[in-house]
């Protein structure tokens, strides 16, 4: 070292000499073996607190990315057909949306769909295992889609606590009544926390059905495929006096049903079969899973990448 | 999560580097296999409402006093005398806590109508505060209610018309104190005790004595036989200062003494790496730490030291006692011990020590070597009750730059004490000889009666702090410290840890056992 340089550079050099860039404080330090180790601090799953995806700035962010990126991939991806979205204009905020759940892409067509005030005050309700397993995911889902933990595997008091609060604190929720997406695109049982949290809260659910996400990006597939997307808005469905939350559960899956009916006919081919109990099973048929998958029959016609960009030489 | 006790950690091999102390700058050890580290509880949880158990215990004093206000009456002379600026450390953030107590004896004199009041810094033969010292101990409300009428004061101890010699203890020790504490109404102490040693009668009798008085406990003699002067029972210090308060009692002085502790959370966000135990550093901590230690090293010491002694403790209050002052005491010990003892089996033969920027001698000022000798085997080799950490014959290493520099304006008489006394001995018998000259040089009394300086006498003291440690240890090494002021003090240097610990198996013999105080958060080792 120069002995001209003044003291304070001799001493920056020298520090930058003496920096070793491995071992502690670089990395984690261990773990002596005298100290027990304590059961580390559940930051992830149900335990991951979201109420900072909820504030302003991150409201901000979600609000840009879900209308200048999600919303026109969406329309790339799935060019939804939206039928009875006049409902919710009638219907009293905050509401929870119920939907059949088949694909990844469920809660992003839904909210691409949702009028500008709703889809800015929605949270989604997640599965904490999967959603939720890692602080990186758990970041990037609570800021892009508003998600909030949701364990579906058994009770858990946390995640009811957690969802009722948001709603009674004027968030719409979209919460999945199946627990996780279909495997073969047919409705799987439906367990009872959208209706739980109907009852609790006292507030309205809004039930969706939605035909074709199963096409684009199925469970298992790895990579989307375009197929056109029907989102059907039920009527707004509240507790009726003396109904029990279990009840109120059972009507809502019937109604998914006569949506799903809907989507596959008309709305008045779907009433008068609701009418008459004969509504075709949207559990699909009992039997091997290759004629379950058949019975769903072919894609929509227009699920024809080439001829929808084909250049009309004619 | 209630706070955890402290902890003595057994190092082994998957035990990260322990972190010291080096003066400005921090230092990463790994100690040999085997080693002890003693980690201090963590902070106790603060009062929920300060203010109201502040009130709480205006109004409900311990002891045989009154109430508060049933002391106070129109016409009376009240003199509320605090602790100065060596408390706490580092300095507590605004509010602190000698404001909080302040603001509500004043609110409850003015309604009493009491209006000859006056505030006493409570010096000792500490150096004045200045007046952002003194605003940021009393906040700004009082400051400007009584320094601008002559209500604020100082004490000042070398003032031939502002003392009063109230007599002699029955071991014949001089009680000389403030005339006008001693001649008001009632005196009101307001203290905030950080260790063991601090409060009940040392308030009065060491905070508001002259040097004739404090001669008396403050000498090589008694601190050799306080072993650990942070133990109340094994304490000459401790003994001295309650005879010569008894005495002022029975002099007439009527006392209020108001004890305040304070938890161990002793540096902010930024810095909370020092007072965690290096195996739980998140992150963040070792982020935190990679940029603190880095911008401290490059920066010239000016700057760090500038920087350090900006930093404001986030200290929460933790109890309040008023009333009788050793009622008081009794109470407020129990709450020092509460947030900082710790059981340790068992002494060591080596013990080791990270010294940090600051001591209760340089707040907003320079550790000279005077002071690092202090505050290593004044102040953290007497953190023990029972037995000293490390064993008779054993070995002391600290970790500190030691430099050679001094704050002319508040330690002028350290450079002369450095440069004159400690050249001849280090012996704190010895020096003793020097002292009275010392003492009473003029030109000291005038820069401390007049500026920021800490009397001719204090470096003597600090000296004095030392002498148990340096009887009972056989060597003292200072790792990383200056050669020459090293040598000076008498002690040994080392380049690094490894180099000390050879150094000390000189001493101690081979496969010694080792001990590591680690602080903060302070603790004070019952050692067993």
């Amino acid at each position: 070292m120069s002995p001209e340089l003044p003291a304070a550079v001799r001493r920056a050099v020298g520090g930058v000499r003496r920096a070793r860039p491995s071992g502690f404080p670089w990395s984690a330090p261990s773990w002596p073996g005298g100290v027990e180790r304590p059961a580390p601090a559940r930051e992830v799953g149900v335990d991951y607190d979201t109420d900072w995806s909820r504030r302003y700035p991150a409201r901000l962010v979600r609000a840009m990315v879900l209308d200048n990126v999600t919303r026109p991939m969406t329309h790339v991806l799935a060019t939804p057909t939206v039928v009875g979205r006049e409902v919710l204009e009638l219907v009293e905020l905050p509401a929870i949306f119920v939907a059949n759940h088949s694909s990844h892409l469920d809660t992003p067509v839904l909210l691409s769909v949702l009028p500008a005030r709703i889809r800015h005050k929605t949270v989604v309700a997640a599965a904490a295992d999967h959603f939720f397993d890692r602080r990186w995911k758990a970041h990037l889902w609570a800021l892009s889609l508003a998600a909030v933990p949701i364990e579906r595997h058994r009770v858990n008091r946390r995640s009811a606590d957690v969802a009722a609060a948001l709603v009674e604190d004027g968030w719409n929720l979209v919460i999945y009544p199946e627990g996780g997406r279909t495997p073969d695109g047919w409705f799987q049982e439906f367990r009872g926390g959208a209706a739980y949290l109907a009852a609790r809260t006292g507030r309205p659910v809004v039930p969706v059905h939605l035909e074709g996400t199963y096409r684009i990006l199925p469970k298992g597939a790895d990579r989307p495929r375009r197929h056109p997307v029907r989102v059907t808005f039920g009527t707004p469905m509240t507790l009726d006096d003396g109904e029990d939350a279990r009840r109120f559960g059972t009507r809502i899956e019937a109604t998914l049903g006569v949506l799903a009916d809907e989507a596959g006919s008309d709305w008045w081919t779907a009433r008068r079969r609701a009418a008459g109990g004969t509504t075709p099973s949207a559990h699909g048929p009992d039997a091997t899973d290759w004629r379950r998958v058949w019975a769903l029959g072919p894609p929509r016609p227009d699920d024809d990448d080439e001829r929808r960009w084909a250049i009309r030489r004619d | 999560m209630s706070p955890r006790p402290g902890f003595v950690l057994e190092v082994d091999r998957s035990t990260p580097p322990t972190l010291f102390w080096h003066g400005e700058e921090f230092s990463l050890e790994r100690l040999p296999t085997g080693s002890r580290v003693v980690y201090g509880p963590e902070p106790l949880a603060p009062l929920a409402d300060p203010v109201g158990s502040i009130r709480d215990a205006l109004l409900h004093p311990l002891g045989d006093a009154e109430p508060l206000p049933a002391l106070l009456r129109p016409g009376m002379r009240l003199t509320i005398a605090f602790d100065d600026v060596s408390l706490p450390l580092p300095p507590m953030r605004r509010p602190d806590v000698r404001q909080l107590v302040i603001e509500q004896v004043l609110d409850l004199a003015a309604e009493a109508g009491v209006d000859d009041v006056v505030l006493i810094a409570a010096l000792a033969l500490h150096r004045r505060m200045t007046e952002a010292e003194l605003r940021h101990a009393l906040g700004d409300r009082v400051y400007d209610a009584f320094a601008p009428y002559d209500r604020l004061r100082q004490h000042d101890a070398e003032d031939p018309d502002g003392m009063t010699h109230l007599g002699h203890t029955e071991q014949g020790e001089d009680v000389e104190i403030n005339r006008r504490a001693a001649e008001s109404d009632l005196l009101v102490y307001v203290n905030i005790n950080l260790v063991a040693m601090d409060g009940g009668h040392k308030s009065v009798a060491t905070g508001l004595a002259s040097y004739r008085s404090l001669r008396h406990h403050h000498n090589a003699r008694t601190m050799q036989h306080s072993r650990s002067f942070m133990d109340q029972h094994h304490s000459e210090l401790h003994s001295s200062n309650w005879r010569m308060g008894r005495h002022i009692a029975a002099s007439g002085v009527k006392v209020f003494q108001i004890e305040t502790t304070l938890n161990t959370d002793t540096f902010p966000e930024q810095f909370r790496f020092l007072q965690r135990r290096e195996w739980e550093w998140t992150m963040r901590d070792r982020a935190s730490f990679l940029a603190a230690s880095a911008s401290l090293e490059r920066a010239p010491v000016r700057i760090a030291r500038q920087i350090l002694h900006g930093v404001r403790a986030p200290h929460a209050l933790t109890s309040v006692q008023a009333g009788e002052v050793e009622a008081v005491h009794a109470r407020t010990t129990e709450h020092v011990y509460a947030q900082q003892r710790v059981v340790v089996e068992g002494q060591t033969d080596i013990l080791t020590m990270g010294l940090p920027y600051i001591c209760p001698y340089n707040v907003n000022s320079i550790m000279n070597p005077i002071l690092v000798a202090c505050l290593g085997l004044g102040y953290f080799f007497n953190l023990y009750t029972g037995k000293p950490l490390v064993r008779e014959g054993g070995v002391l290493i600290l970790h500190h730059p030691t430099p050679n520099e001094f704050h002319p304006g508040h330690h002028p008489s350290y450079i002369d004490f450095f440069e004159q006394v400690l050249t001849e001995t280090t012996d704190p018998v010895e020096i003793g000889k020097y002292e009275e000259s010392f003492a009473t040089d003029p030109w000291y009394v005038h820069l401390y009666r007049t500026g920021h300086a800490y009397h001719g006498v204090h470096p003597f003291y600090m000296w004095y702090w030392c002498a148990h440690a340096l009887d009972h240890l056989g060597a003292v090494i200072v790792v990383g410290g200056e050669r020459e002021s090293v040598r000076r003090l008498g002690f040994k240097r080392a380049s690094t840890m490894a180099d000390a610990l050879e150094m000390a198996q000189d001493v101690v013999g081979p496969d010694p056992s080792l001990t590591h105080l680690h602080a903060p958060p302070l603790l004070l080792a019952d050692v067993r």
